[in-house]
C-alpha cells in the first residue's frame, strides 16, 4: 500500500519536528495521528506498533519506523537529500549530528523549571554563537557556495535551518555575528518547498507550550523533573 | 603518511569505543592519539582539527571526521557493513539506534553521584530486559537467521555483541533470558576479526573504572 506517510507523535514539535521539516522539504505530503491520552498510547504499545517502546514512529513503505536518526536517514536517502556519494554523505551526517546536538539543548527546554529555563537559555545561546553557529558559517564562507554540501540542496541545509529558527525563538539577534547564515537562512527559507512549510496553516508545529509539556507528561507518565545538562 | 584511520580520543571507551569495533569487526587497522590533558584537547581545538571541537575525532581518508554517527556511518558504508539496500539499511538504523541509547544508559554509569548509582543499575537492568533485549531476542527468533539483518554481517550485529557485552559487565547474569543472545553473543564473538578484537593486547579498551573519571573530568571540563 504505497500511502501518505503516517506521523505517531504527539501535537507538538518534540523529536518529530524535524521529521516533518524533511518531508515538508522534500515535497512529501503526509498525515498525523496525535497521541492525546494515555489510552491511545497503550494501544500502539500492545498492537505491537512501538518496536521499542518509543514515538516517535512513522508508518512508511510498510515499515513502522522508529528511531527518530533512522527515519530521517530512510527520508534523506529516499528523497535524494543525502549527497550524491559516501564522501558528501559523510560531510551531511557531520553537520547533521552538530546541529542535532544543539537542537538537544533546546528540547528539553518546555520540560525545566522556570529558574533553570533562563539558565538553559544563556546556554542554547552560548553553544550556538561559540561552537555550532561559527563551523557552519566558516563552512558557508569557505566554499561560496548556496548550499552546505555538494553544491546541491540536502537534509544538512533543512535540519540547520530549522536549528536557526529554533534558537532565534531563544533569542532573536541570534545570528547577528553571523552574515553568511542570515543570507543562507533567507535563501533556503525562500525555497519553495520550505516555504510553503513556513506559511500558517502548514503542519509546522508552534513552539512547546505548557499544555505540550502537560500532554507529554500524561501520555508517557513521565512525571519525574527533568534538569538541565 | 601510513594510510591507516587516526583516532583522537582519551585512552578509554567513552564514544569512541563502538568506532574500535567496527573497524576491528572490519579487519581494518587503526592508530590512536590519546588525550592526556586539557592541553592536548586544546591543541586540537586550537589548530581547527575539530569542526564542533569535540572529539571524537577520525582521520580517514583524507577527512577529520567527527561525531560519532557520522564516522560509523562511514565506516559501515565503506566496509559494506551497512545492509545491501535502503530497507536494511534502514533496518540497521533502527537497531543500531536504539543500541545506542541502552549504550548511553551504560556508559553513564560510573559518572553517577553515589547516591543515584543504586537507582541508576535498576534503570539500567530494568531497560535492558524489558525495553531492549526482547526486541533482538524476537527478531533472531522469528527469521531464524544468524545475523540480525539481511542474513549478512553488519555494524547492527557488532554494535549489539558490544553492548551486551557492556551489559554483562554490569550485571554478569543479565542474558539469562535470552537464549537467542546468549548464541548470537557466541556466534558473533567467534567471528574471527571480532574473536581476535577480544582477545588481550588488542585496541579494546577496559571498562572506565571510578578512580580514572576525575582525570577525565579534568581533560574535558
Amino acid at each position: 500500500m504505497a500511502g501518505k506517510p503516517k506521523l505517531y507523535y504527539f501535537d507538538g514539535r518534540g523529536k518529530m519536528e524535524s521529521v516533518r521539516w524533511l518531508l515538508a522539504a522534500a515535497g512529501v505530503e503526509f498525515e498525523e495521528e496525535f497521541l492525546q491520552t494515555r489510552e491511545q498510547y497503550e494501544k500502539l504499545l500492545q498492537g505491537g506498533s512501538l518496536l521499542f517502546q518509543q514515538v516517535p514512529m512513522v508508518e512508511i513503505d510498510g515499515m513502522k519506523m522508529v528511531q527518530t536518526r533512522a527515519i530521517l536517514s530512510y527520508i534523506a536517502a529516499k528523497y535524494n537529500l543525502y549527497g550524491k556519494d559516501l564522501k558528501e554523505r559523510a560531510l551531511i551526517d557531520m553537520y547533521v549530528g552538530g546541529t542535532d546536538d544543539l537542537m538537544g539543548f533546546v528540547l528539553m527546554f518546555p520540560f525545566l523549571s522556570a529558574e533553570d529555563k533562563e539558565k538553559q537559555r544563556a546556554v542554547i545561546v552560548q553553544k550556538a554563537t561559540s561552537r555550532y553557529f561559527p563551523a557552519y558559517e566558516k563552512v558557508l564562507k569557505d566554499h561560496g557556495q548556496d548550499f552546505l554540501v555538494g553544491n546541491s540542496f540536502s537534509w544538512a541545509d533543512v535540519h540547520l535551518l530549522e536549528a536557526i529558527f529554533m534558537v532565534e525563538e531563544k533569542k532573536s539577534d541570534v545570528l547577528s555575528g553571523f552574515p553568511r547564515l542570515q543570507a543562507f537562512k533567507a535563501r533556503i527559507s525562500s525555497i519553495p518547498t520550505i516555504k510553503k512549510f513556513l506559511e500558517p496553516g502548514s503542519q509546522r508545529k508552534p513552539v512547546p507550550d505548557d499544555k505540550y509539556v502537560e500532554t507529554v507528561r500524561r501520555v508517557l507518565r513521565m512525571y519525574y523533573d527533568i534538569k538541565a545538562n | 603518511m601510513s594510510g591507516k584511520p587516526k583516532l583522537h580520543y582519551f585512552n578509554g571507551r567513552g564514544r569512541m569505543e563502538s568506532i574500535r569495533w567496527l573497524l576491528a569487526a572490519a579487519g581494518v587497522e587503526f592508530e590512536e592519539c590519546f588525550l592526556e590533558t586539557k592541553d592536548d584537547l586544546i591543541k586540537l581545538q586550537k589548530d581547527g582539527s575539530l569542526l564542533f571541537q569535540q572529539v571524537p575525532m577520525v582521520e580517514i581518508d583524507g577527512m577529520k571526521m567527527v561525531q560519532s554517527r557520522a564516522i560509523s556511518n562511514y565506516i559501515a558504508t565503506k566496509y559494506n557493513l551497512y545492509g545491501k539496500d535502503l530497507k536494511e539499511r534502514a533496518l540497521i538504523d533502527m537497531y543500531v539506534e536504539a543500541v545506542i541509547d541502552l549504550n548511553e544508559l551504560l556508559m553513564t554509569h560510573t559518572f553517577q553521584p553515589a547516591d543515584k548509582k543504586e537507582q541508576h543499575f535498576a534503570t539500567i537492568v530494568d531497560k535492558a530486559t524489558n525495553r531492549y533485549f526482547p526486541v533482538y531476542e524476537k527478531v533472531l527468533k522469528d527469521h531464524g537467521q544468524d545475523f540480525l539483518v539481511g542474513n549478512q554481517f553488519s555494524r547492527a550485529d557488532v554494535q549489539l555483541l558490544e553492548t551486551l557485552l557492556m551489559a554483562e559487565e554490569c550485571k554478569p547474569d543479565i542474558l539469562a533470558k535470552f537464549p537467542h543472545l546468549q548464541s548470537f553473543k557466541a556466534r558473533i564473538s567467534n567471528i574471527p576479526s571480532i574473536k581476535k578484537f577480544l582477545q588481550p593486547g588488542s585496541q579494546r579498551k577496559p571498562p572506565l573504572q571510578e578512580k580514572d573519571v576525575p582525570k577525565l573530568m579534568k581533560i574535558f571540563h
